[in-house]
């Protein structure tokens, strides 16, 4: 069975690539640019005129151009948070479950500390302590997000080990080394992909709710969080700053959650089979 | 007029048939046998019979019980008839019984549900049914959770719930199957005991069981009867081929099987190895004591005993897989040390072990090729890809398998195929040992001989040593040189074949041979050897650990642990070894 046979992976995947390409192609086709102010449009509505088509903020700057940039960083931030956690989760969770024993203890209660910290106040004193800076948000909500990555592996890790096969590959003399990467990795392919498409909305709240404070992403650069908190400002005179954004952002969660679902179901059949 | 009269009974899920056209009937109080391989369609049957397919099932034909029409019936007419006058016991207790409530409720709910009984009576009836299937102090077992019972003792909690509502028609789904044969022996006494008036329809791939215990047999293949008719002049003279394939593929604990003796060179020597495991709370579990073996090459040695008697901790131990507390393993004059990582490369390839379940035995992700060619990557590294393909292909073509094979994943395999993967991934080697923990155990009764007859024929073609671990008698007796016996990890017997089988010294070897089913109907089955289940390891019996079970017991068994020794060329651990005569 082909990925694209699953009707949840194939419309959700496919908005999602849209949005992307949009967010991606947009600002490159508009004649508007994201810095450029004019104060003779400010809070114009959306109109096909001049290809404003999402209209003005207060400065006149176009929300078009802006949205698009805005999804950009929005993704960017999300899919490098979520590799950053998936590369350090199945790696801590992977050598954690093979090795087992007091390895394992010790390096599972390092989790589990971390766990017990308030992490979304720790992301927000380090916002204020450091400079507010781009990369610093990668990390941050990386750095949230592992934990559960590397518990997960660690679980499944922890099953494969006793699984027939691998002492099936002890005994015929495979390497340690080549029972982690042939074995154990192949089976946990499909848990984790299915982990990280869940991630990434995770991570895409985390960064919208810090922009939103003023914590994230800083003028003039921008993100759907950053445009939702400017837009709840003008959201009397000006719905669409708010509505559009708005919109776009749960569009997006949706579709990853969703994307997560199908993708699950796709890998629990042929485990089933 | 019959009781269940089932007529062109039809069950397709997308067009595929699993039940196709069939016709039978079951009288009051008769007992019918459905037997059949796996996928043949006998347990969908018996689902159609309760309605409890799923709902992509197709169901045509007609099912009538009792004049009741059960084919396309509501939910409200099949409720006033399951449980209540169709009991069912299914082949996993622990599937069937809810965990989370008391077993206790479970049968009241029965009771409470048909208005069979009020009041403080509903409470007495349970617990009188409960004490029926011999659940000794059954008040206080009334409020136990089905975790806390043995397999054994929750298969009899099932057949109380299937009972109690005295119904008119049991149908037994494999009842037995996932027990020990000893167990085995006790449930099926103990259904013909309180049956009364129930007629049995046992589904089943042991003809041994329902030789024993039915008085007509069905024969399904692929979906389709295609042999029916009364137990004995069946057996005596079968109607259609598939039933004389199943006759000729069950194992005859009555017959002994005819090896050429075993002359080749000590290969393997065990002496004296101990397992213990940490058991929670840090209690020491120890799952094997002291046990010697020696092995020859072409001989093969069978490990029998109960679950729990150690037979898996034991070879994994002499593996490696699982540390050795105390003894140590000889192969070829190299010691086997260390858990197996730490092993000469050459005694890793020497020995190699098949396991039970070959699904779960071969990694999903990978393909027939690489599962096989693994071993030869790691062994023989030199060898270029194609060469390596050839000798993959080889071993395949060893096990019957052609090379279309070679790119199946392992789900795309039945499991008949999927063993024979396995053992060509052991054989592929060339091995000196093959151990064999339960290789045959899961697969269908044709199959099961081939991969016996492919297992003897490596064995003759290259003097592979075997180590074949089982808890079916009537395989250990067609296929192995010599026997041990273990119960609750301790050796209570070691002999050749034939003496066991013919004058078996220990009362233990005696009453496993006693429980398996003989596939003949003229012999009645005998009254079940041994009563209760295997001991907890961690509060084993003073003295003998057999004792507690064993009819011979007296004073000196209970107190003091026997030690083995040598009886006329046996090697026994009971006190009365030279006094009591168990031949057969």
């Amino acid at each position: 069975m082909s990925l694209f046979d699953n009707r949840t992976i194939r419309v959700s995947g496919g908005i999602l690539l849209t949005v992307a390409a949009c967010a991606l192609a947009g600002p490159w086709i508009s004649p508007h640019d994201y810095l450029a102010t004019d104060f003779d449009s400010q809070l114009l509505s959306p109109t096909m005129t001049g290809g404003q088509i999402f209209g003005t903020d207060d400065l006149g700057r176009d929300l078009f151009v802006r949205t698009m940039l805005g999804i950009r960083v929005t993704l960017l931030v999300a899919i490098v948070a979520s590799l950053v956690s998936l590369i350090i989760g199945v790696a801590y969770g992977a050598i954690a479950g093979f090795v087992g024993g007091r390895v394992d203890a010790a390096m599972m209660r390092f989790v589990d500390t971390l766990y017990a910290l308030p992490f979304i106040f720790f992301v927000i004193l380090l916002m204020v302590a450091f400079e507010r800076n781009f990369l610093l948000i990668f990390v941050a909500i990386g750095a949230v997000n592992w934990l559960d990555m590397a518990r997960i592996v660690r679980g499944q890790t922890l099953s494969l080990r006793e699984r027939e096969f691998v002492d099936a590959a002890r005994l015929t003399g495979v390497s340690t080394t080549r029972i982690l990467l042939h074995h154990i990795a192949p089976n946990l392919i499909g848990i984790v992909v299915v982990y990280v498409t869940l991630t990434i909305p995770q991570a895409i709240l985390v960064e919208s709710f810090l922009s939103f404070l003023g914590l994230g992403v800083q003028e003039p650069q921008t993100s759907l969080g950053a445009l939702v908190d400017a837009g709840v400002n003008q959201m009397e005179g000006a719905s669409w700053a708010l509505l559009i954004p708005a919109g776009l952002l749960a569009l997006i969660l949706l579709c990853f959650n969703f994307l997560g679902d199908g993708l699950r179901d796709f890998f629990d059949v042929r485990h089933t089979n | 007029m019959s009781l269940l009269t089932v007529k062109d009974l039809s069950i397709r899920y997308n067009e595929t048939a699993v039940v196709d056209e069939l016709s039978f009937s079951i009288d009051q109080a008769e007992s019918v046998g459905l037997v059949g391989e796996s996928g043949s369609g006998k347990s969908q049957t018996a689902l159609a019979l309760l309605g409890l397919l799923p709902r992509q099932a197709s169901v045509t034909g007609s099912i009538r019980f009792d004049g009741t029409e059960l084919v396309g019936a509501s939910e409200k007419t099949l409720d006033r008839l399951r449980a209540r006058r169709i009991g069912i016991v299914f082949q996993d207790p622990m599937q069937a019984l809810n965990p989370y409530l008391r077993i206790g409720r479970q049968l009241r709910q029965i009771l409470v549900r048909h208005k069979l009984a009020r009041g403080t009576e509903i409470d007495e009836r349970v617990i009188e049914m409960l004490a029926r299937v011999g659940l000794s102090d059954a008040r206080q077992q009334f409020h136990a959770y089905p975790h806390q019972l043995s397999g054994g003792m929750r298969q009899r909690v099932m057949l109380a719930s299937a009972l109690i509502a005295e119904p008119d028609l049991l149908i037994g789904d494999e009842p037995t199957t996932a027990l020990d044969v000893t167990v085995q022996a006790q449930i099926l006494e103990l259904l013909e005991e309180i049956r009364d008036n129930t007629a049995l329809l046992l589904i089943t791939h042991d003809l041994g069981v329902v030789a024993g215990h039915c008085e007509r047999m069905l024969v399904l293949e692929k979906g389709r009867l295609v042999d029916a008719g009364a137990t004995t002049s069946l057996f005596a003279s079968p109607g259609h081929a598939h039933t004389r394939l199943l006759l000729d593929a069950a194992p005859r604990i009555d017959r002994s099987g005819d090896l050429p003796p075993a002359t080749g060179a000590s290969i393997l020597g065990i002496d004296a190895v101990s397992v213990s495991y940490t058991a929670f709370g840090n209690k020491q579990l120890q799952a094997v004591h002291d046990v010697s073996l020696s092995l020859r090459s072409g001989e093969t040695v069978a490990v029998v005993g109960e679950s729990g008697s150690g037979k898996s901790s034991f070879v994994r131990a002499v593996l490696g897989l699982v540390p050795m507390r105390a003894g140590r393993a000889v192969y070829a004059g190299a010691p086997l040390e260390g858990p197996v990582e730490r092993r000469a490369k050459a005694q890793r390839r020497d020995l190699q072990l098949i396991f039970q379940d070959p699904v779960s035995a071969l990694n999903p992700h990978m393909r027939v090729q690489s599962i096989i060619g693994e071993s030869l990557l790691v062994h023989e590294p030199g060898l270029s890809s194609r060469a390596r393909r050839e000798r993959v292909v080889e071993a395949l073509g060893q096990v019957g398998l052609g090379d279309q094979y070679l790119v199946r994943y392992p789900h795309e395999l039945s499991g008949g195929q999927a063993q024979r993967v396995a053992i060509a991934r052991a054989l592929v080697l060339g091995p000196k040992v093959l151990i064999c923990d339960e290789a045959v155990a899961a697969l269908d009764g044709s199959v099961r001989e081939q991969v016996l007859a492919l297992l003897r024929k490596a064995q003759e073609d290259t003097g592979l040593a075997i180590i074949f671990i089982s808890h079916d008698l009537a395989v250990v007796r067609a296929i192995s040189h010599r026997v041990v016996v273990l119960y609750m990890g301790r050796l209570v017997e070691r002999s050749d074949n034939a003496s066991l089988f013919s004058r078996p010294r220990h009362p233990y070897t005696r009453a496993l041979i006693d429980a398996v089913p003989v596939p003949n109907p003229v012999i009645a089955p005998k009254k079940a050897p041994l009563r209760g289940e295997v001991p907890s390891l961690l509060y084993p019996p003073s003295g003998c650990v057999f004792h507690p079970r064993c009819k011979y017991v007296k004073e000196i068994c209970r107190s003091k642990l026997p030690p083995a020794r040598d009886v006329q060329g046996a090697h026994v651990a009971c006190h009365y070894a030279d006094e009591i005569d168990l031949s057969l």
